[in-house]
């Protein structure tokens, strides 16, 4: 392998802080590749971007090519491979914060600090894809590099609290208190969020943590397989695959060296229940690991984060420190002989990491494309050891099934969809924020909850930007995956996202079109130029200029939708189409059809500012 | 590169290869375990299209327009990569298949030039692609800076060939890669810096993996712009690598009496289509009128 480099030597500072980042590994020949992230994120974090040099001595530290190293970094947006302010604010523009007034803080931002993405002395900002703040938004994070480096997540309650942060002012929002709403004898998952300090492991022992950890070693690895397997406990992330099937797969293959993942890349746009659980109950998803690892014969485990969650992971990574200090991780756990030790790891800006096999490769220190699916993780996952990855939620579900047994698990839910689930709901409801149902429940159990007012709900978008939009008067559907799939919807990860009457639905689609071009990795066709050109045609319904006539327009979201689909690598492809083409089914969006038809209901393709507010409309 | 290859290339141990069977439009085929199912469909001689696949080197299934219908899979598979099962059953042919096959040749031919591609045209024939009708392609630059190829970019379908050639399939130089995301994905150096300035060692594997001329001789590249690059006249001549006592074998491409390229076949047991500078590019003596 040749490591040529014609890169000027790093500065001091460059240098001093890869070293640091590599400090663990002093003696070694070869510095693991996975540590790869973790040096990239210290570099950005430290010196504010990914200079030439600086990659260039960890190309030459860590012994990978130059070329690779800057593959890797230009893949991850929070990464930056420019010369960028110390400062940087990333302004969410995704669905929720932009029916919140994200719009606006965007105009605002270029006129009175800065186009977008330039740099102008300590100011910067960009748009970001959801950044899991939905409840609170319109948010942002705010990245300070440097000596101290910080980050930040923030909700702007207005264009100038926006510009004043921007150019260095203190925000006074509280940026962690996660509000539970409910009465507390209802919930399962959510049953400590808001009561039992986050930062005390004594706190969570007290409040019955490691009951289910003790549990499982008393009734040993089978009982809590067979338990998981009768439970028809289905996995929260987003594609239903049931828990208990993936954990046996792992468990019965005979390899020596297992590993656990745990997937907190939550990305999907209106979801932001798994920060929730990290940020207000770490221990929790630290004992599931460790029950699961146990299950399995796994003795170690990774918890990959999400780039955008700074109190999650800062409230994880304590919780790691203080679960070992405490022998709950390590060497003979609980005296049962168990060995498990965990390790945290942060994702660098990329939603397709949130894929299972894209999230390995982004762990092994590679661009987050995912792998060609067989072999499945189970059979070879992370670095090509069978390995169990579950999303947040479905690690919680599965502790609490070990701590009560399945048919308690059972006794809330349907036959199909068992137990309770969290729905992340936002958009335009008076208490937006995460609830706990049990499964069965309606949309509009669910919304009235939330206080939507539903005389002036226009639309409901289940399930996240790869899910589907639902009509104003189809939320009575039972919140299941049975009565969903049914309807040709799905529950995806749990968003729920309300669109009053006020909106522009075409605005919304954008939105959403513009995302998946954004965060397609580019790896496979049908998704790299599809979504491109899907967001074209969004773009051209919403100026009502059709290329050809419109029925071709239709004729080609119809074939984009079918390929993707169809011949996509993986999930993120398949559904990238699912939310835009569900809309124009349920609604009446389509210009032609629309002036012909129904003459009164322009609705939906005007511009906010043409709309009349009807009341009552639906 | 493909581990059965390899296998049998360097050990004198005859394989007892175990025989499996899979239906591919409605007909059994028995192929070797491990083989794919591109290799069954090619045994049952269906012709399906590729174009991030090559024999010598490892798939990654792309492009996707070897895409076939496997029962009981949810979505389409590609051919290139999966790897046959017993009891099998694919359809090569079915509506699903023809109807992706022809989006994923509209998708290319709307975003990349693939007019020098051998055989796109004859696809879109096949499927009923139009792919002007989705939009235009890129007018990406071609970049020239070095003597010995070009890379044209708005030729390039990223189909990642150029880097596994460039890399642990070959090389192991390690120059390129795919930089950035999504539809600023391009295949660069690190930090975009010219190949002379980056670790390229300009053997030219990755030309000759290219699938749709994105990387050209320099003298193929000069003919072309002149309009004077003219493939129906050129001979090509089978020879041996001059240089050392490797014994690559080379294919001598001629137009009039000049030298315009050098391939090596990729199914040749002592190159597997690999070659280095001299034997790539070194031939410009035969021209030196000394």
């Amino acid at each position: 392998m040749d490591l040529h480099s014609t890169h000027e030597q790093p500065t001091e500072r460059e240098r001093a802080v890869v070293d640091r980042a590599l400090e663990g590994f002093a003696g070694e020949a070869q510095i693991p590749r996975d540590q790869l992230l973790p040096v990239l994120r210290a570099v950005q974090m430290g010196c504010g971007w990914l200079s030439p040099s600086s990659l260039g001595y960890v190309s030459a530290r860590m012994h990978i090519p130059a070329a690779e190293v800057y593959g890797v970094a230009s893949f991850y947006h929070l990464f930056t491979t420019r010369p960028s302010a110390r400062r940087v604010l990333h302004l969410c523009d995704d669905i929720t914060c932009r029916l919140r007034g994200s719009g606006a803080i965007k105009n605002r931002l270029s006129e009175q600090c800065a186009p977008e993405g330039e740099a102008r002395g300590d100011v910067q900002w960009h748009r970001s894809p959801c950044l899991g703040l939905c409840e609170r938004g319109p948010a942002a994070l705010v990245v300070e590099s440097g000596e101290h480096p910080s980050e930040r997540a923030i909700s702007l309650r207005s264009p100038e609290e926006a510009v004043s942060i921007a150019l260095g002012g203190v925000s006074t929002s509280v940026a962690s208190n996660n509000l539970v709403r409910q009465p507390r004898e209802q919930l399962r998952l959510l049953r400590r969020v808001g009561v039992v300090d986050p930062s005390s492991l004594d706190a969570y022992r007290a409040s019955g943590g490691y009951d289910g950890l003790r549990r499982a070693h008393a009734k040993g690895a089978q009982w809590v397989l067979r338990e998981l397997g009768e439970a028809r406990l289905l996995g929260r992330g987003g594609a239903g695959f049931p828990a208990g099937t993936k954990w046996s797969a792992v468990a019965s293959n005979p390899a020596r060296d297992k590993l656990i993942v745990c997937n907190a890349d939550e990305s999907e746009p209106g979801t932001f229940k798994d920060r929730v659980l990290l940020e207000s109950d770490p221990f929790a998803i630290i004992e599931a690991m460790t029950v699961a690892g146990f299950a399995v014969g796994a003795n170690k485990g990774y918890v990959y984060i999400r780039g955008e969650y700074p109190v999650a992971a800062e409230r994880v990574e304590r919780a790691i420190a203080q679960a070992r200090a405490k022998g709950l991780l390590g060497e003979d756990i609980l005296g049962s002989g168990q060995r498990f030790d965990l390790e945290l790891r942060r994702g660098g800006g990329a939603y397709i990491c949130g894929e299972e096999t894209a999230l390995l490769e982004s762990i092994e220190g590679r661009r987050g494309e995912p792998r060609a699916k067989p072999p499945f993780p189970v059979h070879e996952g992370l670095f090509g050891k069978p390995t169990l990855i579950n999303n947040v939620e479905t690690l919680a579900s599965a502790l609490d099934v070990v701590l009560r047994g399945a048919a308690a698990f059972c006794a809330r839910g349907t036959k199909d969809s068992t137990g309770t689930r969290l729905f992340c709901v936002s958009g335009h409801v008076a208490n937006p924020g995460v609830y706990e149902l049990a499964m069965g429940l309606s949309l509009r159990e669910l919304l009235a909850l939330a206080g939507a007012e539903f005389s002036r709900i226009q639309a409901v978008l289940l399930g996240g930007a790869a899910g589907t939009f639902l009509r104003g008067d189809e939320i009575d559907l039972p919140l299941t995956f049975e009565d969903t799939r049914r309807v040709r919807a799905t529950l995806g990860s749990g968003a729920v996202v309300v669109i009053d009457d006020s909106a522009s639905m075409m605005d919304v689609l954008r939105g959403l079109a513009w995302f998946f071009r954004h965060e397609s990795c580019g790896q496979c066709v049908p998704c790299r130029v599809g979504t491109v050109r899907v967001d074209e045609l969004v773009q051209r319904v919403r100026a009502k200029v059709p290329m050809g006539g419109w029925e071709q327009e239709r004729q080609r979201l119809k074939d984009l939708g079918s390929v993707m689909r169809d011949a996509s690598i993986c999930g993120l492809g398949q559904t990238a189409t699912s939310a835009v083409e569900s809309a124009f089914e349920r609604f009446d969006l389509w210009p032609d059809r629309h002036a012909k038809n129904n003459p009164e209901s322009g609705r939906s393709s005007l511009p906010p500012a043409a709309t009349p507010k009807k009341k009552g409309a639906r | 590169m493909r581990e059965d290859k390899r296998r049998g290339r360097d050990g004198g141990l005859v394989q007892i290869e175990r025989m499996i069977e899979v239906t591919i439009d409605g007909a059994k085929v028995r192929v070797p375990e491990g083989s794919t199912l591109l290799d069954a469909c090619k045994k049952r001689g269906i012709d399906t299209p590729t174009l991030c696949f090559a024999p010598n080197l490892t798939p990654v299934n792309a492009c996707r327009v070897c895409v076939v219908e496997l029962d009981g899979a949810r979505a389409l598979v590609p051919a290139c990569a999966r790897t046959a099962e017993p009891s099998m059953v694919v359809h090569t042919d079915s509506e699903r298949v023809r109807s992706a096959r022809k989006m994923v040749l509209e998708l290319l031919g709307s975003s990349v030039d693939m007019s020098a591609t051998p055989n796109f045209d004859v696809w879109c024939a096949r499927y009923d692609a139009h792919p002007e009708r989705l939009g235009t392609p890129s007018r990406a630059p071609t970049v020239v800076d070095n003597d010995l190829f070009v890379r044209d970019y708005a030729k390039c379908m990223l189909c990642y060939k150029c880097v596994e050639a460039c890399g642990a399939d070959a090389q192991h130089t390690f120059a390129i890669v795919v930089s950035g995301r999504g539809a600023h994905a391009k295949i660069a150096t690190e930090f975009d810096v010219s190949l002379p300035d980056s670790a390229c060692v300009f053997c030219g594997n990755c030309v000759g993996v290219c699938p749709t001329n994105a990387l050209q001789f320099r003298r193929e590249h000069e003919l072309r712009v002149a309009g004077e690059w003219d493939e129906s006249s050129q001979s090509v001549t089978k020879t041996v690598c001059p240089y050392c006592g490797v014994g690559c074998v080379l294919e001598l491409h001629v137009q009039g009496d000049e030298i315009v390229k050098v391939t090596s076949p990729s199914d040749s047991s002592v190159t597997d289509g690999m070659l280095c500078v001299k034997g790539r590019f070194g031939w410009g003596y035969t021209r030196d009128a000394k």
